[in-house]
């Protein structure tokens, strides 16, 4: 009945497509940077200034569409799905090709496009000279229009196969100077890496379309709104198997180790991809389909000691932990790129966190402003690499906060946003409403560990602000910096409006009306408004963020080397080596790979070409070679032969009669 | 003559099988291509023979018509069979089957 439902509405709605309605503009949106990829790849390759034109066009455009469909569906309009193809039809199986246009992937456009844009400008100073130009901003370009089907696809294939040319995009950018072993390893390694998530992605998308028989968010949703029960006693893990896809992508616990080698990746690729909207796409999905985490926890029978704890609240706690485990390994980091990579991992910890605490709006409002403010501090790091001539470790630099103006400011700005500075940036309210969400949800240890995190995230980032911006310059390239050319500089700027400008947006409230139509703003809102409504989380972050300023300032300020190191001993070497997490994916699930390879290979080569196919082989030659014999080359012994046959058969034929 | 046997069915069909079993015998048994045919002719004309029985006791002509067909069609291919066998002999000096096995394995 649904799917003859589904194929009416794919029918009618195919009529007018392309008519007059202003959500076939997300259509635009999403193909013009597909047509900017393939145009570079195909006309202008050559062409390094008509490459960057071409790129750099498209998405503008691709910006400017976004904001009229904002200002159309965001503030005033419902929710509009668009499914003008149908695109496969396979018995029960009816995929269409549609976009989803809701508050949602409004706002998700705006971010993708809005920080694609400038970070495309940006490169056209970063990447100057690059003998590889034009493919980098194809590479953008097919990325750009990657993500942008994540965020409108309106079913599961179409999200999966946007996902999956992410990653391959991904793969492109991260090993973009392929020539660099390293690069080309981190590259392998994240595409990998992706790749098992990715699996644990697939599974569960087929779970749910077998319980359903719908792989539509709407449809989905459409039947578990009417039978909580539909998808069964593996619910649960039908959700967790859909959350793999988001470990994989937004780099969480055990699945983090890609994102900081992704760093061997060009700066303003760090900033796009593994910093504002790549790592976001994972949050991004949870929120999309949040309704599949709404129904109650039901586990199959051997894992039924579980009870009640419902995939939430596992998808909580693996978030809480990541960004426990990214930020203390932040803190011993040296290198610039790396800090800001834990520090991404942490805050998508934070991110997932909201999401299990029962905070999708929480997690979608940090994911927006995070990516700004994110983007920014990428772009400032690739501003000081640029400006110190590639050299990344921030205890040889020092002192440029008046050799680089106006990277130092914007750094500022971000970092304060992503330490939540009270009532002026935009990090603030975000943080405020995942704290929030973790007392609402009731886990106050999410909560207690959100507050440490955000200490501990002040207490990074201004250790990196202290060691690289001032102090005396520690070598030469640092004390013959100059600043970055204006294509770097003005994205830096456009970028720190947003850091501080959204804070004063109700961009919460928005967000949560999305997700619950019941909604209604908090009395006393405004900028003061976390303190009114939520004070608990409001007071104990500008808390955390006093105490880690503090303790920055104190271990930090005017020191000539890392004083932590010999305080914290063991601790403190785990920290600096990533907790060790390559080394023991090094020495258990590599030799278990190897083993298993060897296992596989052996069994292909005996069993498999061995005993099936030299079997077959073997025995059909043998009773070649003896029927052969009968050919004798004799007449009578045919004639023979061919008369004891007829004798035979007319026997048999007079038997059975 | 009244108490001579009236031939039947059956004994058609007895010389019929017995020439067919002649010249089954002639093809299996004997070496010389020339004899192999004359046993090919004779199985070739039991049948005929057979058929002509059946045609006569069951009142139905198609039997005879056949066999019109199965004369003509063995002239022919008594021409053509002669001539290849002389061919052959023309060729390998011998019309022994033991000596024209060069067809095998």
């Amino acid at each position: 009945m649904e799917h003859a439902h589904n194929a009416h509405n794919a029918i009618s709605a195919a009529a007018p497509a392309f008519s007059s309605r202003p959500e076939d503009l997300a259509w635009f949106i999403l193909l013009l940077p597909l047509i900017a990829a393939a145009g570079i790849a195909f006309f202008v390759r050559k062409s390094n200034v008509l490459s960057a034109v071409f790129s750099i066009g498209a998405v503008l455009a691709a910006f400017f569409l976004s904001v009229g469909l904002f200002i159309t569906f965001g503030i005033g309009g419902e929710a509009t799905v668009t499914t003008p193809f149908s695109w496969i039809h396979v018995g029960d199986l009816n995929v269409n090709l549609g976009v989803t246009v809701d508050r949602l992937s409004v706002l998700m456009l705006l971010v993708v496009t809005g920080v694609s844009a400038l970070v495309q400008i940006y490169s056209t100073g970063y990447m100057h000279g690059d003998r590889s130009f034009s493919r980098f901003f194809s590479s953008l370009s097919l990325f750009t229009f990657s993500m942008l089907g994540i965020v409108l696809a309106d079913n599961f294939v179409m999200m999966f196969v946007f996902w999956e040319l992410v990653g391959l995009s991904s793969y492109l950018l991260i090993g973009f100077w392929y020539e660099k072993p390293s690069a080309g390893d981190a590259a392998k390694k994240a595409f990998l890496t992706n790749r098992i998530g990715d699996f644990g992605f697939l599974i569960g998308i087929l779970m749910v379309w077998a319980a359903t028989g719908s792989v539509s968010f709407a449809g989905i949703a459409h039947k578990l709104g009417a039978d909580p029960t539909a998808l069964g006693s593996m619910a649960s893990i039908a959700g967790l198997l859909v959350f793999c896809g988001a470990m994989g992508k937004s780099a969480q616990f055990p699945l983090h180790v890609w994102l900081p080698d992704a760093m061997e990746g060009p700066t303003p690729v760090s900033a796009l991809i593994h910093a504002a909207t790549m790592v976001a796409a994972g949050v991004y999905m949870l929120c999309r389909t949040f309704f599949l985490y709404q129904v109650p926890a039901a586990w199959p029978a051997p894992l039924s000691f579980l009870g009640s704890i419902s995939a939430l609240d596992i998808i909580a706690v693996i978030g809480g932990f990541t960004a426990l485990l990214a930020a203390l390994i932040a803190i011993q980091q040296n290198d610039i790129k790396r800090i800001l990579a834990y520090s991404t991992l942490s805050q998508l910890g934070y991110m997932v966190m909201a999401v299990g605490c029962g905070g999708p709006d929480a997690a979608m409002y940090h994911l927006t402003t995070h990516a700004g403010f994110k983007a920014l501090l990428f772009l400032g790091a690739g501003s000081v690499i640029h400006a110190c001539h590639h050299e990344q470790d921030i205890w040889k630099m020092g002192g440029l906060w008046n050799k680089l103006p106006v990277t130092f400011r914007t750094f500022a700005i971000g970092t304060a946003a992503l330490a939540g500075l009270p009532i002026l940036t935009s990090g603030f309210y975000s943080k405020d409403a995942i704290l929030d969400a973790a007392i609402t949800g009731g886990h106050p240890v999410l909560f207690g560990l959100g507050v440490i995190v955000a200490a501990m995230t002040t207490f990074y980032m201004l250790r990196l602000v202290i060691v690289a911006f001032f102090g005396a310059p520690r070598t030469g390239a640092a004390s013959h910096a100059h600043e970055s050319p204006n294509s770097m500089i003005w994205p830096l700027i456009v970028l720190a409006v947003p850091s501080i400008a959204i804070a004063w947006l109700p961009l919460g409230d928005f967000l949560s009306a999305h997700f619950n139509p019941h909604f209604h703003p908090h009395e006393g809102g405004g900028i003061f408004g976390p303190f009114n409504h939520a004070p608990l989380a409001a007071t104990f972050g500008t808390g955390a963020l006093l105490f880690g300023a503090a303790a920055a300032f104190g271990v930090y300020w005017n020191v000539p080397k890392d004083p932590l190191p010999g305080q914290l001993g063991l601790i403190g070497r785990a920290m600096k080596n990533r907790f060790y997490f390559d080394e023991i994916y090094d020495g258990v699930l590599v030799p278990l790979h190897d083993m298993l390879a060897r296992l596989a290979d052996w069994f292909d080569r005996w069993i498999v070409s061995g005993l099936i196919i030299r079997g077959v082989h073997g025995s059909t030659e043998l009773v070649g070679r003896a029927l052969r014999l009968a050919q004798t080359g004799n007449l009578q012994t045919y004639t023979f032969m061919f008369a004891a046959g007829v004798a035979v058969v007319v026997m048999i034929a007079l038997k059975l009669k | 003559m009244s108490d001579m046997i009236q031939a039947g069915l059956q004994h058609y069909l007895i010389v019929s099988v017995l020439l067919f079993s002649l010249g089954l015998f002639g093809v299996l048994a004997r070496r010389n291509l020339i004899v192999i045919y004359m046993g090919l002719e004779l199985m070739l004309n039991a049948a005929n023979l057979a058929l002509v029985a059946f045609s006569h006791f069951n009142a139905n002509l198609n039997g005879q018509v056949m066999v019109f067909f199965i004369i003509t069609v063995a002239a022919a291919e008594v021409a053509v069979g002669l001539a290849l066998i002389v061919a052959l002999y023309r060729k390998r000096s011998t019309a022994h089957v033991e000596d024209l096995t060069s067809l095998k394995y």
